[in-house]
């Protein structure tokens, strides 16, 4: 059924569908709605799984890795400083192997204390062995919750989702609201290989040596590999099923582009505006949205761009001495290969900034015409 | 070259069928609480807050389990009649 949906609401019937047993979560904006309407649904009796209040976010994912170690589906929803103090569980979590679902609406950090959209909380979470996917719409970020399940529970690895604040947590857009029957059928319940059981008591994660620890650790990065292609896997049984394909990333006019604008989430969605005004324009324009984060998708993008190509990376984060997050790993992933694309990198938006059309055509022209800098980020300011 | 072998047989996860009561961490302890039980008054204060749970009451006094207490002295602390003091490892 098409509903109009803010994108917390889209992510939380997400989870819904998805029949998530176990929710625990702590409030804060611009997360809130999507745990608000889960508990009113509980209460309401149209959410059949248990909404556990807590006390920070930390307890919440440690109540999930408790949870999901009993073999139930988790789900929880945070942002910003939210996810900063759940980082230590986040290690716990991948470590212990549980394909717990969290989303994260991008939020800034403090300080100074900002509440508008910025990427840099999810990415300081890149190393904790999650997978991360980044929605352009909210659409998206309903279809990328029960994907993510799927994904998650085949790797044995946790998955966050991502969606930009305000500009689609709280922006409404029409979405295509599956049945609980299509749902079903798309994402079968999950069983869990291992789980708690009074009846075989068992120690989980207990102290391991080096030699045990490096060879879980290996393991662990097989799996996390594997998610490039399960991630592909899932998107086009979601596409059969649904009739809305989903990959590692979104290619748009790309095929015979002389220079990309490369970037995530909403930004995508604007950057194919920029893109189709440039073409207008008799420019030869494209965009690649990357859609997986973690693990990323080098072996995809080594195979869409190529030598001759410039790409303009788009980055609404920064890692502090060093550059735009998504830039630095599209750099790393080109590296070393024979035949490479140029890599510029601009950062703009920290913060909320709007990122509009005009300032992303800018961006393209000025990497297509060879006055971008490979060495240093531009740092962008829509004076508009 | 020494690289790590890889196989189908890297485990996932680590597993323990062993109870962490085989773990004696008693050995750890440098520090030992000891009882003087003229002056408890049975208020398992030492019992609620002992982190490693190794204090159990025993006719309405405190039994500590010296195989697994790490002296790490709470219980002592915590004690509102000072019937539990602290004495070195190996004191008599």
């Amino acid at each position: 059924m098409r509903k109009v949906l803010m994108g917390n609401h889209a992510a939380t019937l997400g989870a819904v569908l998805a029949r998530a047993q176990v929710v625990a979560a702590y409030p804060i904006t611009p997360a809130t709605q999507v745990v608000e309407l889960i508990a009113e649904m509980e209460a309401k009796g149209e959410f059949s799984g248990r909404f556990m209040r807590i006390e920070s976010e930390h307890s919440a994912m440690a109540a999930l890795l408790g949870a999901a170690s009993a073999g139930a589906r988790c789900f929880t929803a945070t942002s910003s400083q939210g996810l900063a103090y759940m980082h230590e569980l986040l290690h716990w979590v991948s470590g212990a192997r549980l394909p717990i679902v969290m989303v994260d609406v991008n939020r800034a950090l403090a300080a100074p204390w900002n509440l508008w959209t910025d990427q840099t909380d999810s990415l300081s979470q890149r190393d904790t062995g999650w997978i991360q996917l980044y929605c352009a719409t909210n659409q998206e970020v309903l279809d990328t919750v029960l994907q993510a399940y799927k994904i998650a529970e085949r790797v044995q690895l946790p998955a966050m989702v991502v969606l930009d604040g305000f500009t689609l947590s709280h922006v409404y857009e029409p979405v295509d609201v599956p049945t609980q029957e299509q749902a079903d059928a798309f994402l079968p319940p999950w069983d869990a290989p291992r789980r708690l059981d009074p009846a075989a008591p068992a120690g989980f994660g207990a102290m391991e040596g080096p030699k045990g620890y490096m060879r879980l650790r290996k393991r662990l990065a097989l799996d996390m590999e594997r998610a490039e292609d399960e991630t592909e896997r899932a998107g086009a049984e979601f596409g059969r099923e649904f009739g809305r394909d989903y990959g590692v990333i979104e290619t748009y006019r790309t095929a015979d582009a002389d220079t990309v604008l490369l970037t995530s989430g909403a930004v995508g969605s604007t950057a194919k505006q920029a893109v189709d005004e440039l073409r207008e324009a008799g420019r030869k324009a494209g965009v690649v949205r990357v859609r997986l984060f973690r693990p990323f998708p080098a072996k995809t993008l080594r195979r869409v761009l190529r030598q001759g190509q410039k790409v303009a990376v788009v980055d609404r984060n920064y890692s502090q001495g060093q550059q735009g997050i998504f830039c630095e790993e599209l750099k790393a992933a080109m590296y070393g290969l024979p035949e490479r694309p140029e890599i510029y990198g601009y950062v703009a938006g920290l913060g909320g900034g709007d990122i509009t059309v005009e300032l992303l055509k800018e961006i393209w022209l000025e990497t297509d015409s060879g006055k971008a800098s490979a060495l240093e980020p531009a740092w962008m300011e829509d004076p508009r | 070259m020494p690289r790590l072998k890889i196989d189908e047989n890297l485990p996932v996860v680590h597993v323990s069928d062993r109870s962490t009561l085989e773990n004696l961490t008693g050995s750890w302890r440098t520090m030992a609480p000891r009882l003087r039980p003229e002056k408890c008054t049975g208020c398992m204060l030492c019992w609620k807050y002992c982190p490693d749970a190794c204090i159990e009451m025993i006719d309405g006094r405190p039994v500590i389990d010296m195989d697994h207490c790490k002296g790490c002295g709470i219980c002592v602390a915590e004690c509102p009649p000072k019937c539990l003091i602290m004495v070195e490892e190996g004191a008599r």
